[in-house]
């Protein structure tokens, strides 16, 4: 009897640990460097402030698996991060729960949050955690004293012979060898509302289709390049200067022609852990989370009150971070920002025509 | 006359009375029903994994009532009026009025995502008017084409009134590479944008040469492996089964790692001097990479059932022909080719079938042009998240297959398979 009201006592003891263990928001990022910078910058410091679990899973493009999960009624992921096209097509969608912006930290100056993040950051189903680019990145054991130096370059083979990576997708890949034609930055996307145009952007790609190494996650390109199976990649700033700066690698991330653009926390609708996922949501998005996330990778804070406070890179200790971020006026010289109307409409046209040309032979 | 001793009142009865018949009767139906519940959980197991899901791709690749479930206004009109009836203010109406209700209930990314498969670039159109749906006024048909002159396309309403109706073979057609005009003809769509088609040829065809490989690589192993002393065809078994048992990715990796520019292969073959150091071969990223990986891959599945087929043959047959003066390629072909045949075609089928439906590797190492069927497929699931398209070319895989299973069947016949 003795023994039993003890097996009891414990087992329920037992129940109520598992209760509070059971407090958790599970966050689907893109893996990689992009994902560490977050459990460094978010997930630690959020668990040490408020003792809930966070539960890091990772997908090529978070994007993808939201539709999936909401239609089919089993939602596991409380909080995404996403490309900000996405993020606009799955909240017309009804994919995702709109985030009321009262819930945002104010800057530590008190300027509410909607004034404190950058225009275009904060949608209803968004809140921007970073500005990334899509650029593209050479090895330097193979240009010696003539390096590339523009996007026209990276289509020019037989000056700079080698071969490329390039992301197997139909968005920044086209507007990139758009402007690698000469097309200038602010006309690439009337160019490429007409036929014409995107036959010309596939045009470019294709005078070196033979070189190219399609890849498909965000991680492939920094491994391409490394292995030396290409000479120049294109690929996201964040990851290749972290290979570079953090790893030793010898690339060179050239400044030229790149496109760039926000991402940031979405809620799938019928998240399990809906109030959990507001709390990491807000927390996450304060000023001083997202000035110490740039600081583990180069993507650009999107809050106006965090540039000033982004240090140096955590991973040598020394790097100024401010040069290296997307978002810093020396690399804005002959920058594409990513139109998002123009995406929402057009990416699964564009898609299936890149899909068609890519097939073609 | 034996019917009726055993039916009527002098029937014969077992020990405790009942009729023998009854009694056999209920003895047999409790073994029929134990034996069903023997097998129940299996049964259960396949109509919940395979047939249903099957059932539910069957239904969604002509099913899809992302238009028709939330512009119900518009759909009434589109059933009262028939086919070329020219859009009057009624229907412009109850456009507005569908627009509207779909604003507000953010449903109508999901509405345009639908006309979007039909007329590309056309998603901004219902996303951007319905944004404003609620300052359109009557007459609706101006203030509409006054919001975008796009809404007076004939393409726009026919594809509209397609997909009023939930259930469409639209995505078959643009599976097959077809698609239908505003009049209701069914022609192909432009060369820039055909692609299942060559898909369904390429993979058929990748398969079919996979499959050829894996016969002509198989054939001498599984006969080593039958003729050899038990001890070493034992060796030579697990060394066939050993990469059987390693994970597929660990084996695609493998072969990422021997085949890539910089790879083993491509080494050995500069450090040899047999390839200069700046033409390393493009062994992987196209369909060389494919038929490469995939062959080792599959390759189990080819020697295997070769084996258990030539073990059962006696050798003595083989000898038997070479003593009545067959030379041995007469006796190779006459005698033991012809016994041989259920495995070859075991084998040839089961690489085959898995062959055209694979996915990763080719994924992993087929780069562009190393790309099948199923990638597509995986595609539409995936990252498109055109379901029903996707849906309708999994069909059409699934239908090719069962033809050629068919085929099969009557060329070979299917009992004179064996599979091990």
């Amino acid at each position: 009897m003795h023994l039993g009201t003890l097996l009891a006592a414990t087992a329920l003891a037992a129940g109520l640990a598992a209760t509070a263990a059971a407090q958790e928001v599970v966050v689907l990022g893109w893996g990689g460097a992009y994902t560490q910078s977050q459990v460094e910058a978010y997930h630690k410091p959020f668990t040490a402030a408020t003792g809930i679990r966070v539960v890091s899973v990772d997908a090529d493009n978070p994007a993808t698996p939201i539709k999936a999960q909401v239609e089919a009624g089993n939602v596991t992921i409380d909080v995404a991060s996403v490309e900000y096209a996405d993020a606009v097509r799955l909240c017309d969608e009804g994919l995702l729960e709109v985030i009321d912006h009262a819930i945002l930290a104010p800057a530590p100056d008190g300027t509410p949050a909607t004034e404190d993040f950058l225009p275009g950051m904060l949608t209803d189903c968004m809140v921007g955690t970073d500005v990334f680019a899509t650029v593209y990145a050479y090895d330097k054991t193979k240009f010696g004293d003539n390096p590339p130096t523009t996007i026209a370059d990276f289509f020019d083979t037989a000056r700079f012979p080698g071969k490329r990576g390039v992301r197997r997708g139909a968005k920044a890949t086209l507007e990139m060898a758009l402007m690698g034609d000469g097309v200038p930055a602010d006309q690439v996307y009337s160019v490429l509302a007409t036929p014409e145009g995107v036959e010309r952007a596939l045009a470019k790609l294709g005078a070196i289709k033979s070189e190219i190494v399609w890849w498909t996650a965000g991680s492939q390109p920094v491994q391409l390049l490394a292995d030396g199976e290409v000479a120049m990649t294109i690929g996201w700033n964040g990851r290749l200067f972290n290979a570079a700066v953090g790893e030793g690698k010898p690339f060179a991330i050239v400044w030229d022609g790149q496109v760039y653009e926000s991402e940031g926390w979405v809620i799938p609708k019928g998240a399990p852990n809906l109030e959990n996922a507001l709390k990491f949501v807000a927390f996450s998005t304060a000023t001083e989370p997202l000035a110490r996330a740039a600081e583990w990778i180069s993507y650009g804070p999107p809050r106006a009150s965090s540039a000033p406070l982004v240090g140096v890179f955590q991973l040598d200790g020394k790097t100024p971070m401010g040069p290296n971020l997307p978002t810093s006026p020396e690399n804005l010289t002959n920058a594409l920002l990513s139109d998002l109307d123009f995406w929402v409409d057009r990416d699964a046209e564009l898609n299936e025509r890149f899909n068609a040309w890519l097939l073609a032979n | 006359m034996a019917e009726a001793t055993l039916t009527g009142p002098t029937a014969l009865r077992t020990a405790n009375g009942t009729p023998l018949k009854a009694a056999l009767a209920r003895a047999s139906r409790r073994a029929r029903l134990r034996a069903f519940l023997l097998v129940a959980p299996l049964l259960l197991f396949i109509v919940v994994t395979f047939v249903l899901p099957i059932g539910q791709m069957l239904h969604r690749s002509v099913h899809n009532d992302a238009f028709s479930a939330h512009m119900p206004a518009l759909g009434a009109w589109f059933a009262a009026n028939p086919r070329g009836t020219a859009p009057d203010e009624a229907a412009f109406a109850a456009l507005a009025e569908d627009l509207r209700a779909a604003a507000a209930a953010r449903s109508i990314g999901t509405v345009g995502t639908r006309i979007n498969y039909e007329v590309p670039g056309t998603r901004s159109l219902f996303t951007s008017t319905a944004r404003n749906a609620a300052r359109l006024a009557p007459p609706y048909r101006e203030a509409l084409l006054a919001h975008n002159p796009d809404w007076g396309r004939a393409d726009v309403w026919a594809a509209m009134r397609g997909a009023s109706s939930a259930y469409s073979a639209s995505f078959y057609l643009a599976a097959l590479d077809l698609r239908r005009t505003p009049e209701g003809a069914v022609v192909r769509v432009e060369p820039g944008q055909r692609i299942y088609g060559q898909l369904f040829l390429r993979t058929f065809v990748l398969s079919a040469a996979i499959t050829l490989i894996c016969l002509a690589l198989g054939f001498p192993v599984a006969h080593l492996l039958a003729t050899l002393p038990l001890r070493r065809a034992n060796l030579l078994m697990i060394l066939v089964l050993l990469p059987f048992w390693t994970s597929l990715l660990v084996r695609t990796s493998a072969w990422i790692v021997l085949l890539q520019g910089q790879g083993v292969v491509n080494n050995v073959l500069v450090a040899l001097g047999l390839v200069p150091e700046d033409g390393r071969l493009a062994l992987m990223h196209n369909a060389t990479g494919t038929i490469v990986a995939m062959t080792h891959i599959l390759l189990p599945f080819m020697i295997l059932p070769l084996y258990a087929v030539m073990k059962t043959i006696p050798p003595a047959y083989a000898r038997a022909a070479r003593s009545l003066g067959a030379t041995s390629w007469t006796a190779f072909r006459r005698i033991y080719l012809p016994l041989c045949a259920p495995g070859i075609g075991a084998g040839a089928m089961l690489v085959f079938i898995l062959a055209v439906g694979y996915y990763i590797t080719p994924a992993l190492v087929g780069g562009a042009s190393g790309q099948l069927i199923s990638n597509q497929i995986a595609y539409h699931m995936q990252t498109s998240l055109n379901w029903s398209l996707g849906a309708a070319l999994a069909t059409l895989l699934l239908a090719a297959v069962l033809a050629l299973y068919w085929l099969y069947d009557r060329l070979v016949g299917i009992d004179n398979m064996k599979l091990g």
